[in-house]
């Protein structure tokens, strides 16, 4: 790549990032204000919020900014995170930057197994539906898929959480860790089986999806003038698989696996929820039922500056992988 | 015995291809895209089957290849030096003694450079020296190798795809419109080199909608009309319009601007509501009831014509069959 085309990808990415987190954390921002919950009763709870004095009430609310106008708030909070700061979390007590980091750490744990065996497992069910399609193996996959991209995510979870933690017992239904566990005493394994169920529910979802589309494009390279050309030329279907197949899949796979982060990280909100699982997703679900404007706040620009990046990740290694793109400058 | 007699590269006897397919719902229905089709290629030839574009000649190529798609019914004879093919020995000659020369670098894979691509992948020192020759005997030079197909020039690229028909010296070459959008003079050019690979005692046959192109480089011309040859007739038959001996040649011959440029009224007619006899009876001013029945092939002046009208002939003799009688 040139120097000055270089600049200008670089910049034009910033300007994206910049725009992007903006327009996200206004309208996040004009949800959570649209909310009808009450911050002040959602983290007093209710019975203590209908005993409380009147000028207790009046208290927290302004210690809370409840009658601040929106904009002054947004304006408040956009102020803050440009200098670094994140703000306190109204339900943790702590400052967001702190929890989302900690929470962070156990999602990624958990996001990144699924990520990867999704992807993996995904693309290699997909080129073996493609490459058989129509027969037995492309009709049995593509049934698996279809049924779970069609699956509501929580339900998995919670069928999966049935099965194999409560009626065979083999997994711990929830947490990261034991319960009643001093915390020195875990072990990476206590960490590791904690991690397993949800980890395979969202990696089955994931994967339904990669398969689908792999399969697709699998499709399109058998239907492929080269593809036909390989075969004029005495090769057989495998090896024009492997060949020139991998070779050609591989884009739209990387594109593909890069664009999942999002789906990866909505589908976590759900898994991390029903297996209470004390991850990022389950600290925005708690976030958003409290009024935590600033936690919410802070998650969902992380989680955009995350899917962001696996985007832009994409787009970087599509120039460094198709020489139509790394060579097709200069020669045009 | 005929002149016709000389020794076959290819021959394909009464060629049938047609597309299984559903319409409305689950009735299924048979598209007959190519029907009795007659062609042969004899060694030191080029043979061009020249028809209208999307009239389903790339469909020859491709049944000679065995490389129909699963809906598709073939049914008829392909000898291949003197033998008959079936499936298994198909696969066996593809891209060995039977190469494709296709229309354009679309048909080689994107992402993979040009030399490994020619090689097919093989890394011995033999089939590199083979394809470092064969690219210096079509002028590309050394640095052609390392490009990727997107980097060739047209001209480039059709001597790249030359190289790659010639990798196992191949007998017979089909060419599937090798030449597009290149003016007479180009495209003559660039079949130089089928002309001396003919020469050497091999075969080609050139696919293709460009007549005034096929005129110029070939031996013999296969005239294909609505899924059928209508007549095959050396190049010279073409020199006057006496000469040649179906209906629709004549006013294919018409057409050519030397020759008046009359173009002739009406469009071949659609796989779905083809004539029953002969298919350009509806266009042809000869037509008579009984060109509704079935119209064998016979055999006039050295070319075949598939036509109940005009000189009589003898009737075409199954080549292989008279041989096996023998």
């Amino acid at each position: 790549m040139e120097p000055k085309y270089l600049l200008g990808f670089v910049g034009k990415s910033v300007i994206k990032a910049v725009t992007l987190i903006i327009g996200v954390s206004i309208i996040a921002f004009i949800l959570i204000s649209a909310s009808p919950l009450d911050p002040v009763q959602m983290n007093v709870g209710t019975t203590a919020y209908i005993n409380m004095s009147p000028e207790k009430k009046a208290q927290l609310e302004e210690y809370w900014g409840v009658d601040t106008p929106p904009l002054e708030r947004y304006l408040n909070w956009a102020e803050d995170f440009i200098h670094g700061d994140m703000g306190m979390s109204l339900k943790y007590n702590r400052p967001v930057a702190e929890i989302i980091g900690q929470k962070f750490l156990n999602s990624l744990a958990l996001m990144a197994v699924a990520w990867v065996l999704s992807g993996i497992i995904g693309f290699i069910l997909g080129i073996v539906a493609g490459a058989n399609r129509g027969r037995w193996p492309d009709k049995l996959i593509k049934g698996y898929a279809l049924t779970l991209a069609s699956t509501p995510t929580f339900w998995l979870a919670l069928v999966i959480l049935m099965v194999f933690s409560v009626w065979l017992g083999w997994f711990p239904f929830g947490m990261t860790v034991p319960i009643g566990v001093n915390a020195a005493d875990v072990t990476i394994f206590d960490h590791l089986q904690h991690l397993i169920l949800p980890a395979i529910t969202l990696s089955v979802v994931g994967v339904a999806n990669i398969a689908l589309h792999t399969r697709e494009k699998m499709i399109d390279i058998m239907e492929s003038d080269y593809f036909l050309y390989a075969m004029a030329r005495g090769e057989k279907k495998w090896t024009i698989i492997r060949r020139h197949g991998l070779r050609n899949i591989m884009l739209p796979a990387l594109t593909l696996q890069f664009a999942s982060i999002s789906e990866i990280f909505g589908g976590s909100v759900l898994v991390e929820q029903v297996f209470s699982y004390p991850g990022l997703g389950q600290a925005a679900v708690t976030a958003g039922l409290g009024g935590d404007v600033s936690l919410l706040l802070g998650i969902t620009v992380v989680t955009a500056c995350f899917v962001f990046a696996g985007n832009l990740i994409a787009n970087i290694l599509y120039g460094v992988v198709d020489p139509r793109i790394r060579r097709g400058q200069g020669i045009g | 015995m005929s002149c016709l007699d000389k020794h076959h590269i290819l021959e394909i006897e009464d060629l049938s291809v047609s597309f299984t397919q559903y319409e409305k719902g689950l009735r299924q229905i048979e598209l007959p895209v190519i029907s009795k089709l007659h062609v042969s290629v004899h060694s030191g030839e080029i043979v061009a089957v020249v028809g209208s574009s999307g009239s389903g000649k790339s469909l020859l190529a491709h049944a000679v290849l065995g490389l129909l798609p699963n809906n598709a019914n073939v049914r008829g004879r392909i000898f291949f030096n003197e033998e008959l093919l079936d499936p298994e020995k198909i696969k066996n000659l593809r891209g060995k003694e039977i190469s494709l020369v296709p229309q354009s670098v679309n048909y080689l894979d994107p992402l993979m450079k040009v030399g490994p691509q020619v090689r097919q992948g093989h890394k011995d020192q033999k089939t590199i020296q083979r394809q470092k020759k064969l690219f210096r005997h079509y002028d590309l030079d050394e640095t052609t190798e390392g490009l990727f197909p997107f980097e060739l020039s047209g001209g480039m690229a059709r001597r790249v795809l030359l190289s790659s028909a010639m990798m196992e010296a191949p007998q017979l070459i089909i060419a599937d419109e090798p030449t597009p959008g290149l003016h007479l003079e180009m495209a003559k050019k660039a079949m130089e080199h089928f002309r001396a690979f003919a020469d050497a005692g091999n075969g080609v046959l050139l696919i293709t909608h460009d007549i005034e192109l096929a005129l110029e480089v070939a031996d013999r011309i296969a005239v294909f009309y609505a899924g059928t040859t209508v007549e095959e007739a050396k190049v010279d038959d073409f020199d006057c319009e006496e000469t040649l001996r179906h209906p629709y040649t004549k006013a294919l011959w018409r057409a050519l601007p030397q020759n008046g440029f009359q173009a002739l009224p009406g469009n071949q007619p659609y796989v779905k509501d083809m004539p029953q006899g002969c298919p350009f009876g509806p266009r042809c001013e000869h037509f008579t009831e009984e060109c509704r029945g079935e119209i064998p092939v016979k055999i006039v002046r050295c070319g075949t014509v598939r036509c109940i009208h005009g000189e009589p002939g003898e009737a075409s003799h199954h080549h292989h069959g008279e041989r096996g009688e023998a």
